[in-house]
């Protein structure tokens, strides 16, 4: 059986209307396959931060076509990608956002209430993505507590949670030492091992090399490095 | 209530998509997880309500100072309102009984050539006619009498050195009429209705014209000279406190004064009513007095009981009303600000909701019901304050506590319609807020 590309931009621009008109990306394909794990690289202002709200669905391409999982995002309403972003992808950040005041668990069960998972399964499910990452002694915990690798580690868990196809991860060691960096990145990759496909934004060349496949993108414009 | 209407629509169109987007990727998506489901249960009420209550508990101390606000405008209305609707019963029973039991009916008058003139008439059986209204007690007609030159005199003595005096003017009633004015006698008696229909020459002296006159008790039958005529005097009155000129008069019966010196017609009715009939007495008099023109009578009635009561109350709740507003103009802003401050401190929170699946209105709906729910609280709160300051300072004052229990309930569910108010703004806010920058802001 041949599974669709999960992310398929074809010549996607995006600009933002000006004076001056600033084109972020210009007329950019990328073809991300299931189970792929991709890094992209470039300076701060290369079209990053545009890139990752295009693929999280919280930006439209003023031209070309965005396919999610083979089916076209470019006449869906807001309510639709809402959805969509829900259930088919997950966000890793550099700053964790986890809710301060509430447990592991809680942060973890956040991620259900707007993918849709019944109500019956939300609990089990969070349970078994934070067993997922290693975290089962500290469902209780509040994240203060945590050491910001384990913090990350239930920004995973919180991603996974709602069982989406692909992961965008922005910066996702940023914050993190050498060697939790590393733990976290054995992380992604046990996930992407067992078939979700990852996204990974950063400007860590370490972290960059690890992926099976970089692109750089510099100026708008996308280039293979690997 | 608008967010709990069915999702059947977008139910719809979801499984729609879904089955589109994954005809065939319901296969191995990552360790074992259960395929796509529908999105039954996604962000139900029950959901939106426990998120917005962590949002509200997160941080108790602010939401004390939010809800101040509220918890002072709310409290300062239901007391405004309580008391005056308290004090409206004690200055009903504090009311001067007499000034809102006397009504005065005098004929109406026009200005015409040469001066003011009466446009109706007294009928003489005006008192027989009100007496058969329902709340007049007692009523009197009364005259004035024109005596021309003649003087009123006890003896008539001619000593031309004695002063001119004035006489004490002369006025004629019916027998009724020391009743409806509420007149004492102080000795002796006031003439009836017998003396009146049979115009015998008697008289009443009021307490000043009776010591102007000399005479001091009546059981000697003393008489009263008007010009050669003498009238004998049978009593004297005081205390008329509605007409105290009777005090310096000489009284009487009407029908006397009509034949001795030809009384054209009454020039006032009294009478005298049940407490609160005032305004019904007003109306119903002038028809019972001339059906085919009512309007030519002048009635002086007093406000009934009910109609003083509005207008204390209203002045009392203007003034108070109008605090109340002002300190729930600012516990409203309060919220709106405590909301805003709550919306820019937590940018990162709304900005991972929408990265996990939460639209605009969800973020919106999320904040209103977080100031709405602030909002009744610092209304649920007021309230109960509000009212029981009233309870409190009733009791410490011997009044009775009168409060419409809607007033409470009302006051609470006002202190959710400011935070409605005070949170539209801020979820709005929130709802703009654009996910990505948010998150990679801090």
């Amino acid at each position: 059986m041949t599974r669709p590309p999960v992310v398929e931009l074809i010549d996607v621009t995006r600009s933002f209307p000006g004076p001056p008109e600033v084109q972020a990306l210009k007329a950019i394909n990328l073809r991300v396959e299931s189970g792929d794990y991709l890094s992209i690289v470039g300076p701060s202002g290369s079209g990053k931060s545009t890139m990752l709200n295009l693929l999280g669905l919280l930006d439209r391409p003023s031209v070309g076509e965005y396919y999610l999982d083979g089916a076209s995002t470019g006449a869906l309403d807001e309510e639709q990608r809402a959805a969509l972003r829900g259930g088919k992808i997950g966000f890793v950040f550099q700053a964790f956002h986890l809710m301060p005041h509430r447990t592991v668990l809680d942060n973890v069960l956040l991620a259900t209430l707007y993918s849709g998972v019944p109500r019956a399964e939300r609990e089990t499910r969070a349970r078994a993505a934070i067993d997922r990452v290693g975290l089962s002694h500290r469902v209780d915990f509040v994240p203060g507590t945590l050491s910001g690798g384990e913090r990350q580690r239930v920004a995973v868990a919180r991603a996974v949670v709602g069982s989406p196809e692909l992961l965008l991860a922005d910066e996702p060691t940023g914050n993190l030492d050498a060697t939790t960096s590393g733990e976290v990145m054995d992380l992604f990759e046990e996930l992407n091992a067992d078939g979700l496909s990852l996204v990974i934004i950063t400007h860590d060349r370490a972290v960059a090399e690890r992926a099976e496949r970089s692109i750089r993108i510099t100026d708008g414009r996308l280039q293979e490095l690997s | 209530m608008k967010l709990s209407l069915p999702r059947f629509g977008r139910k719809a169109k979801l499984a729609e998509l879904a089955e589109a987007a994954n005809a065939d990727s319901a296969v191995e998506s990552g360790w074992g997880a259960p395929p796509t489901m529908l999105r039954a249960d996604r962000f139900s009420l029950q959901d939106l309500l426990v998120e917005a209550s962590f949002g509200i508990g997160a941080k108790p101390s602010r939401l004390i100072m939010t809800t101040l606000g509220t918890v002072l405008g709310i409290a300062s209305l239901v007391v405004t309102v309580g008391f005056a609707q308290t004090a409206a019963g004690q200055i009903a029973n504090q009311f001067d009984a007499v000034a809102a039991t006397q009504v005065v009916v005098e004929p109406a008058t026009a200005q015409g050539n040469g001066g003011e003139r009466a446009t109706g008439v007294l009928p003489w059986d005006s008192p027989e006619r009100v007496e058969r209204l329902a709340g007049v007690e007692r009523a009197g007609l009364v005259a004035e009498v024109d005596v021309q030159d003649r003087a009123v005199t006890s003896v008539p003595v001619n000593d031309p050195s004695a002063p001119a005096v004035l006489s004490p003017a002369v006025v004629a009633t019916t027998a009724e009429l020391l009743a409806a004015v509420r007149g004492d006698i102080v000795t002796g008696r006031y003439f009836d209705a017998g003396h009146d229909l049979r115009g015998d020459r008697v008289a009443v002296l009021g307490e000043r014209a009776a010591d102007e006159l000399g005479i001091n008790r009546v059981d000697s039958q003393p008489s009263i000279f008007i010009g050669e005529t003498s009238y004998t005097v049978i009593g004297i009155i005081n205390g008329v406190e509605r007409r105290s000129d009777l005090l310096d008069s000489v009284i009487l019966p009407m029908g006397t004064a009509r034949t001795d010196f030809g009384v054209g017609a009454p020039a006032e009715l009294q009478v005298q009513i049940a407490v609160g009939a005032g305004s019904v007495v007003a109306r119903q008099v002038p028809i019972a007095l001339s059906p085919n023109s009512p309007e030519n009578f002048d009635v002086t009635a007093p406000s009934t009981k009910s109609s003083l009561r509005d207008n204390i109350q209203a002045d009392i709740n203007v003034v108070f009303l109008i605090l109340g507003g002002i300190a729930l103009l600012a516990g409203g802003l309060g919220i709106a600000n405590v909301t805003m401050l709550s919306v820019m401190e937590r940018v990162g929170e709304i900005g991972l909701r929408r990265a996990l699946g939460a639209t605009r209105k969800d973020i919106a709906r999320q904040f209103m019901i977080e100031s709405v729910v602030i909002g009744l609280l610092g209304g649920l709160i007021g309230s109960a304050l509000g009212v029981f300051a009233v309870v409190i300072v009733s009791l410490i004052q011997g009044w009775t506590p009168i409060l419409d229990p809607w007033l409470a309930i009302g006051s609470a569910l006002l202190g959710a319609v400011v935070g409605l108010a005070a949170g539209a703004f801020p979820a709005r806010r929130a709802s703009n807020i654009e996910p990505i920058t948010a998150l990679r802001g801090s």
